[in-house]
Order: C-alpha cells, then structure tokens, then sequence
C-alpha cells in the first residue's frame, strides 16, 4: 500500500491498475480523462499507446494479453458505441479479461443530445452481452470496485467495464 | 500464364494466397507469431499448417494488425506477423498509424490484396481503383512498405522482414482463387493453443497421471 492514501480518482486508479500489474494502457483521448491519461503517461510502469479507434485499442490489449502483459482501454461512452463488435466477436468469445474504463457522457448535465443519445446504447449493450460493470459514482468505493473487477477479470477471463460517473470525476460541463 | 499489374512503373505478379502463406509457413524458423484476420486470409494460414503460434480472428474485422502490435508489444524477443486482407485492412486504416508510431520493431505486416471481399461475393474493394495499400502505408509513416513482385521477391522480402529490425508491411496482389480450408471454430480452443505456443500458458491435460 502507499504511504499516504491517493486523493483523487485518477490517482486511486493509477495505484489499483499498479497493484494489478495492469500495465498496458491504450486510450482514445477523453477531456475528463486527461489528468488520469497524463499520470498514466509521466509513470514508467506503464506503456501508454494512443489509438485511432477504441476498436483498435482493444485489439492491442487483446494481443498483449495472450502475450502475458495485462492492459486495459480508456474512452468515453460515445467511443464505447462503436465497440460492441468487438466485445462481442473477440472479448467475450475469446475470453479476453481486458479491463474497459468509460468516462460517462451523456447524463447529469450534459449540454450535447448526441451524447445524451448514444450513453442510454451503453448499458443495454453491456446487459445484452452479459458482461461484468460498474458505475462508480463515489471516491471512497473506487479502489474497492476498480481493485475487484480487475481480479475478477482476470480470475474469470470475462471483459468488465468501469463507468465513471460524473459524481466520481466531475464530467464535463459548458 | 501470369498474370501482372502495373504499379508505377513496376509490374507485379498476381500470386495465389494458399501458394504465399505456404511459403510464408515455411519461412518460419522461430516460433513466431502469426495473427491472421477474419476468412480466407486465415483458411489458407489454416490450410498451409497448423503451428500453435497462429492466432485465428473469428470476428472483429480488421483488428489483425492491432492485435499482432499488442503480441509484439508483450513479447519484444519474438517476430510477430499480421496476416490482414485489403477488405479488413480499409476498415482499420487508423491502425497503421498507430503502429507506426510506436517503438516495436518486431513486427511484419502482410496485406493480401485481391482487390475484392471475396467472401462475400467478390464486390470489389477501393484498392481494385485508384487506393494503394502500400502508399498509404507509406504515409502513416511505415518507411519498409513495398510491393512483393513475385512469389520468390514475396520470399526475400518476408526473410529480410523477419531479419531485419525494422517494422515492414508486404502487400502481395492476389488471386480469386477459394481458400483450401477452413478454421476450426472454437475461439477459447484458438486463443488457449496460442497462448500456449506463446509460452504464456503450459498445457493442460485432464487426463489421468
């Protein structure tokens, strides 16, 4: 453990991926991520890769996975849309325990109705395919989640994703 | 009669994709990775033999190359090869991109170019036009990006590839021919029997001791 608790989410998550030897990041580039993708990016621990696609950047997590380095995928909920083909066709079918981490968009103050529209898909997709997720909403549950769904991933090889709620981190707002 | 293309001012072979990753197979002398996209470009990798350092994509059209980055990524000592079709690598061009910025130099790209989506029907795709794989290659920054004109040039340039220390996309014009195979169509059996020619995972038996 740290000597001093992290104070903020992006730092909790930064500490829990460590724990759990997660140390291949890919991201598409997300405003409420951008302090958790620039601590992932100034630790050498970790090997940040930036995508084009979030298809993309599972498929390099998938690949590095069965070559024994564990990762997982940065987004926001409208990159998460252009994803259930793969989750579906790879990550499930596969077994694949690649840990998707979603910024939520779309809900609590959102000022933009494409945003508000693709983040009621998001869900039902993840429902429909039965796979593991969380909304986390409060800082003092996040090590807790984010620590157990990445174990459970990894025990169960099944996909899980993390929503992280504008309560934990904020969002984004005009 | 052979058939050739002109592409600048070179004239290339069309080959035979079975005839190609035959020879590709054969080329393999280190256990290395090969990840092959969705339909007939991995039946005739089936086809040409089993190795269990093949990497069979069952969906997830165009990630071929991504995943074969993420292998090289894991496992910088061993060559990785993506064995992608022109229809599955259009899909995902962004994915050059990324690979040419990344640091891995352990990695081969090969494109087999018919010119259509052959297993649907044969519609063809946009590199049948003016688009041209390895030019656009070429401009997401992969300097080794070439034309293999023959299959004996497809031979030299896959063994300097392997050899070399420097990224490589090799794009082979190809026939319509039908693939000599099909994929078994387990996926957990696929990736376990990769991981396994990896050295992730050491097999496990049930049977009895």
């Amino acid at each position: 453990m740290a000597e001093t608790a992290p104070s903020s989410w992006f730092d909790i998550a930064i500490a829990a991926l460590k724990r759990n030897e997660v140390k291949l990041i890919t991201y598409v580039p997300d405003r409420v991520l951008a302090p958790l993708i620039k601590g992932l990016q100034a630790d050498p621990y970790f090997e940040v890769i930036v995508a084009t696609r979030e298809e993309e950047a599972a498929g390099i997590v998938t690949g590095a996975w069965m070559g024994g380095v564990r990762g997982a995928v940065l987004m926001q909920t409208s990159g998460f849309a252009t994803l259930p083909n793969v989750i579906a066709s790879l990550l499930v079918p596969y077994q694949v325990p690649a840990i998707l981490i979603v910024s939520e968009r779309g809900t609590l103050g959102e000022f933009n109705v494409g945003q508000a529209l693709v983040c009621r898909t998001m869900r039902p997709v993840l429902e429909s395919l039965a796979t593991e997720h969380h909304t986390v909403t409060r800082i003092d549950e996040f090590d807790f989640i984010l620590d157990r769904s990445i174990k459970q991933a990894v025990m169960t090889q099944s996909p899980a994703t993390l929503i992280l709620s504008p309560l934990l981190t904020g969002g984004k707002v005009l | 009669m052979t058939q050739t293309i002109t592409i600048g001012n070179v004239p290339v072979q069309v080959m035979n994709r079975f005839d190609l990753s035959q020879r590709l197979v054969r080329l393999l002398k280190n256990d290395e990775a090969i990840v092959a996209g969705i339909g007939n470009t991995n039946f005739d990798l089936w086809a040409a033999g089993r190795r269990p350092q093949n990497f069979y994509m069952l969906g997830s059209m165009g990630l071929a190359f991504p995943i074969a980055l993420g292998v090289a990524i894991a496992q910088p000592q061993r060559h990785v090869i993506g064995l992608e079709g022109d229809g599955s690598l259009l899909m995902q061009l962004g994915a050059l991109a990324t690979i040419a910025a990344h640091k891995a130099r352990n990695l081969t790209m090969i494109v087999w170019d018919n010119q259509s989506y052959q297993i649907t029907g044969s519609q063809p795709t946009a590199t049948a036009g003016v688009a041209d794989i390895v030019d656009v290659a070429r401009g997401c920054g992969i300097k080794q990006s070439l034309w293999a004109r023959s299959p004996e040039d497809f031979e030299a340039q896959v063994t300097k590839a392997i050899a070399g220390g420097e990224k490589t996309l090799i794009a082979a014009k190809t026939d319509n021919d039908q693939p000599h195979g099909q994929t078994h169509r387990d996926p957990v059996l696929i990736r376990e029997n990769f991981m396994q020619g990896l050295g992730v995972r050491s097999a496990t038996t049930f049977a009895a001791d």
